[in-house]
């Protein structure tokens, strides 16, 4: 080991108590940080979740549509327009909306109604029954999740949406609303039925594209054909979507302050604490300057201090971090903490603390070797 | 390039600004040479550690010359500063100034590190110069784990390894007993014994004269005697 890491590390080291509390500074800012990110994430990866298991190449939505909840609606005599577009395989509607669900109980909940072809968007993750199954007249797909919300114990559960009576024909595991109104899946017949949707509107039309048809190419001329309609890419949709409810509603601009805020107090605690550490080896520092030293080896001392304190830090934080995750995988915002999610807070971290290593390092350059005599 | 490995010409140095303006050194001339073990000796405040810090390199010269090795220091910023006496320099001090998280060999590496030598090199270096000193035995030990005498041998080791032209010594033997403090200066006389290298020691020690080649006085600011020949010029 390089002497002046030994140096660094046991500096570091040698008061115990000054060392667990920068190491908790640093776990705690690390871990708001992490957690605050991981939403984010697992905020930006519900409110899409959807779109993601949705396998069309384009998507026809009315011109100013936010977000896949969008209750804005289009004209389905567009299908036969959109059909006839060079490139376009298959053109299928999709109908989604929020509903009430009637508990036994006479409880009334709200719920989303998806409904679809089935073929092209249908439930995934289907622990009981199957996805034919909702083709039967009131048969819908619940999430497991929501039992208790919507006052069903499983396959066969009884309900009605809008006056219609339902059944639950299959049960999903783990597909969860970041509205944290249920998603129902049903066909596209009845979701119509439970929406109040006529059939001369859709919500969306999807578009599955022949073998080969260039994407971009179809997508402009479709655009080009629905001026009142756009026509965009998954990417695209999911994008959309995201940024709405991460920025347009506020929500990802609170989790990035909080972050802020972790990001703010670990610098703090890190730099005060280097600090009052480099001012206690003054002595030492100023000994290293007298012997000849290089400001640089020095500042090489102090970083070494910041990046064990970075290292040690991160660690533990990182272990909390994935402790939250097994804690909130049921919950109702899941946090999601990704490799590169880990990269960047080891980034983050090591460059955390060698800013914070900055007052320590300003308070050593005015260290005048000629101190050594008099001490 | 002259013969001398220290030398000062003209050197004067103000301390302080305003009222507190102290006139640390007044012109003074003095060249050292190898071979040398040279003694600095004058009452407090009469400016030896001063002397010793300008010609260390650690403070630069209000006016006047200070060349080390024939490296003159006119208009040194620290870094060059620090560099002649990384290249040049090694000190001792009177309350030795050694790392206490290290041990005796880390301590004395310490000392390599900052010049670029590490590894077995330097390890196999660091031993030699507790062996020097008469510590080899004590390799491992922590500094709180030393005797005071101890203490300042490892300091002596940490300014020889790197082999430097002038050895600066302040106070070397104030804060040891009269045994330790002549086997401490038996050591220093030993290094002077090579004529590649000069000793300089700060003292009101009268004892250590004893082992000096050369003596030199000052008295507020001004080289006063200069015995055995030595150029007070």
């Amino acid at each position: 080991m390089p002497l002046n890491l030994t140096l660094a590390s046991r500096n570091l080291f040698q008061d115990r108590l000054r060392f667990v509390a920068t190491t908790i500074g640093i776990v705690f800012s690390v871990v708001l940080v992490m957690v605050q990110m991981g939403l984010y994430l697992g905020f930006g990866q519900m409110v899409t979740t959807v779109i993601d298991h949705t396998s069309a190449d384009l998507w026809v939505m009315r011109h100013g549509t936010k977000c896949f909840e969008d209750p804005s609606l289009l004209s389905a005599s567009k299908q036969t327009r959109v059909a006839a577009t060079i490139g376009v395989a298959e053109v299928l509607p999709l109908v989604i909306g929020f509903s009430g669900w009637i508990l036994p109980s006479g409880e009334i909940t709200p719920v989303f109604i998806v409904g679809s072809d089935l073929q092209t968007l249908k439930p995934w993750n289907v622990t009981e029954g199957t996805v034919q199954a909702l083709s039967a007249p009131g048969a819908v797909a619940v999430d497991r999740s929501y039992f208790e919300r919507l006052g069903v114990s499983g396959l066969g559960s009884k309900a009605s949406v809008r006056g219609q009576p339902v059944s639950v024909a299959a049960v999903t595991d783990g597909i969860r609303s970041f509205t944290t109104t249920p998603y129902v899946f049903t066909d596209l017949s009845h979701a119509r039925t439970y929406t109040g949707i006529p059939s001369t509107m859709e919500s969306y039309l999807l578009v599955k594209l022949r073998p080969g048809a260039d994407i971009e190419q179809v997508r402009r001329e479709l655009q080009a054909s629905l001026p009142d309609s756009e026509v965009l890419t998954p990417a695209q949709f999911r994008e959309r979507s995201r940024s709405y409810w991460l920025f347009g509603t506020g929500a990802g601009a609170a989790l990035f302050a909080g972050a802020i805020l972790g990001i703010i107090v670990g610098m703090v605690i890190v730099a005060q604490t280097l600090y009052s550490s480099t001012k206690d080896h003054l002595d030492e520092f100023a000994t290293l300057r007298a012997i000849g030293s290089s400001n640089g080896y020095i500042y090489s001392v102090i970083i070494y201090q910041a990046l064990l304190s970075a290292v040690i830090g991160f660690s533990l934080a990182t272990l909390i971090g994935f402790g939250v995750v097994e804690f909130t995988r049921s919950g109702a915002l899941p946090v999601l903490i990704t490799p590169m999610l880990i990269l960047a807070m080891l980034v983050l971290t090591v460059a955390m603390c060698i800013i914070a290593a900055l007052a320590a390092i300003l308070r050593v350059v005015r260290i005048d070797p000629v101190m050594v005599f008099t001490r | 390039m002259s013969d001398f490995i220290l030398e000062a010409e003209n050197v004067t140095k103000v301390l302080g600004r305003g009222a507190a303006q102290v006139h640390a050194l007044k012109a003074v001339n003095m060249s050292l040479s190898g071979g040398e073990l040279t003694v600095l000796m004058g009452p407090s405040g009469s400016g030896k550690t001063t002397l010793l810090s300008v010609l260390g390199c650690m403070l630069a010269p209000t006016s006047g010359t200070v060349r080390v090795c024939g490296h003159a220091t006119d208009g040194a910023d620290a870094e060059v500063l620090a560099k002649l006496r990384r290249d040049h320099v090694g000190f001792i001090f009177q309350s030795y100034h050694l790392f206490p998280t290290l041990t005796a060999a880390e301590n004395i590496q310490l000392a390599l590190d900052i010049r670029g030598t590490h590894g077995e090199g330097a390890r196999a270096k660091s031993r030699d110069a507790l062996e020097k000193v008469g510590l080899i035995h004590k390799t491992a030990s922590y500094p709180r784990e030393l005797s005071g005498g101890e203490q300042q041998r490892v300091a002596i080791a940490r300014a020889i390894v790197a082999a430097p032209s002038a050895i600066l010594a302040d106070e070397p033997t104030a804060a040891l007993d009269a045994t330790n403090g002549q086997a401490i200066m038996s050591i220093l006389a030993q290094i002077a014994k090579d004529p590649a290298r000069c000793v300089l020691v700060v003292t009101h020690d009268s004892r250590v004269v004893s082992f000096a080649d050369r003596v030199i006085y000052i008295e507020d600011g001004c080289l006063v005697r200069d015995e055995h020949g030595g150029p007070t010029r």
